[in-house]
């Protein structure tokens, strides 16, 4: 639970957006980031659902690579990330 | 370009190894106690402990949620499923945690009880809108990081008078626990146990901030470094944390300056503070009764507790015979030691609370295969 994912922002409406990472779509809320200014394209946190912080895109992909070794290794990704 | 990173990782990885080696005192000994599930689950998968010399130890803490919440919880909402009928709405990682009697959230849950899995707070939100007729109950469980999304559900259901939803408040804070272990016994008298250092968890501090560590830095005289959870951070930190040692210094350092502040997230913050208040005391797998270590519901949201809606009786409940997990969340005993590990318990078949969560020491240590490994060697060299 600690570990949290880095997806991609897609699209925005309101407090919600639509992001992505590996191919799988989720809506996520941005309720915790509303004091900063987050765009499609912009790379974010995410924990149990929520934004927490915006993220380089050289993070988020430095972050994927160690899941997927983490994947590859372990089997199904812990589901609450 | 990803082989270039990871040969530049593996580089990184064996420099910082050696600025560690040549920095530290053969003379003496360094006890770093990662708080975070998240960093004790980098240490075991890099073997980030094989890359330290000797006198360099990792004392693994209470930081994985689901490990330190006592029997006694759970418990109590496989009452709240059994005696009141509710949906119970969970995170994943719960399901599997031993309760009294040898059941289990999935145990119920293959039983016939109404037990969904949730991603997210608005999952929970979305099951108590589809089901109008019936009692939905989130069980929320986390430190800093998970306690905003339940208090933003809470003041979403006040809003749209969900008035079938509300929330079993489980939520524990990171600074009241790091104390707690300062002041125990074991620590203080010399006794089985000795920290020198801590490593921040950067995820609770991006909300917390740095800001909540001071007060214990100082008190204790024990330097904190917030760090990421790469291993590569990890790494980092811990030659930060034996400078400071080194030095005579007992500092909050930030490893993790790329998101943490010393203020932290103050939105998420105040929404916390809108909703919860501190309880007196709760209990903690591990550590037993800790004061004001937890967050209880607000009176002006206390339509939304669960606690208050179907009287939740407080149980104290006892951990399967022969599961050393208090012991190990407080770093006094480490997963081999207990005689259950590996033979009756392991992650198919978890006794405790340690084995389930893949942050939990003993999932880690069985995983990763260390128990396997000689306690030490300097040579690995694939381990970032
Ligand atoms: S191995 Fe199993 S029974 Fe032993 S301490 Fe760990 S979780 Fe408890």
């Amino acid at each position: 639970m600690c570990l949290g994912i880095p997806m991609k922002v897609l699209q925005i409406d309101g407090f919600n957006a639509r992001c992505e990472a590996k191919g799988v779509e989720r809506e996520v809320s941005l309720f915790m980031l509303q004091d900063e200014e987050v765009k499609p394209g912009d790379y974010v946190m995410i924990h149990v659902g929520y934004a927490i912080q915006k993220m380089t895109p050289q993070e988020a992909r430095s972050a994927w690579e160690i899941f997927d070794q983490m994947l590859a290794a372990d089997g199904p990704p812990d589901t609450t990330l | 370009m990803r082989y270039v990173d990871e040969f530049r990782q593996r580089e990184l990885a064996q420099q910082l190894a050696a600025a560690i080696r040549k920095e530290a005192d053969p003379q003496r000994q360094y006890n770093l106690m990662e708080f975070c599930g998240g960093h004790t689950h980098a240490i075991f998968r890099y073997g980030v402990q094989d890359l330290m010399p000797s006198n360099v130890h990792f004392v693994h803490g209470p930081g994985c949620p689901v490990c330190v919440l006592p029997v006694g919880r759970i418990d109590n909402a496989i009452q709240l499923v059994e005696q009141h009928d509710v949906i119970l709405c969970t995170y994943g990682d719960m399901l599997r945690v031993p309760a009294s009697g040898r059941k289990s959230l999935l145990k119920i849950k293959a039983g016939g009880a109404d037990i969904r899995m949730v991603y997210s707070t608005q999952d929970a939100l979305r099951i108590a809108r589809d089901n109008p007729d019936r009692q939905v109950v989130f069980f929320a469980i986390g430190f800093e990081t998970t306690t905003p999304p339940t208090a933003v559900a809470i003041k979403q259901a006040r809003t749209e008078a969900l008035d079938n939803f509300s929330v079993f408040s489980n939520h524990v804070l990171t600074p009241a626990a790091i104390q707690n272990i300062l002041e125990s016994p074991e620590v203080r008298e010399m006794g089985s146990v000795s920290i020198d250092g801590f490593f921040g968890p950067s995820h609770v501090s991006s909300i917390i901030g740095s800001r909540p560590y001071e007060f214990f830095a100082e008190e204790f005289q024990r330097p904190v470094v917030i760090a990421g959870f790469e291993p590569l951070d990890v790494m980092q930190s811990a030659l930060m944390l034996i400078r400071q040692l080194n030095e005579g210094r007992h500092e909050v350092e930030n490893e993790y300056t790329r998101v943490v502040t010393r203020e932290g997230n103050t939105k998420a913050q105040s929404l916390v503070a809108e909703v919860f208040e501190l309880r007196r005391t709760f209990e903690w797998r591990g550590l037993g009764l800790v004061p004001y270590s937890a967050l209880q519901i607000k009176k002006a949201f206390a339509g939304l507790d669960a606690e208050q809606r179907f009287h939740v009786p407080a149980i104290s409940a006892s951990d399967v015979k022969g599961c050393e997990c208090p012991s190990i969340l407080r770093g006094v005993k480490r997963p081999t030691d207990c005689k259950l590990f590996g033979t009756v318990c392991t992650p198919e078949n978890p006794m405790g609370s340690c084995m389930v969560s893949s942050e939990g020491a003993c999932a880690a240590y069985w995983s990763y295969g260390r128990f396997r490994q000689p306690e030490k060697s300097d040579t690995r060299e694939d381990a970032a």
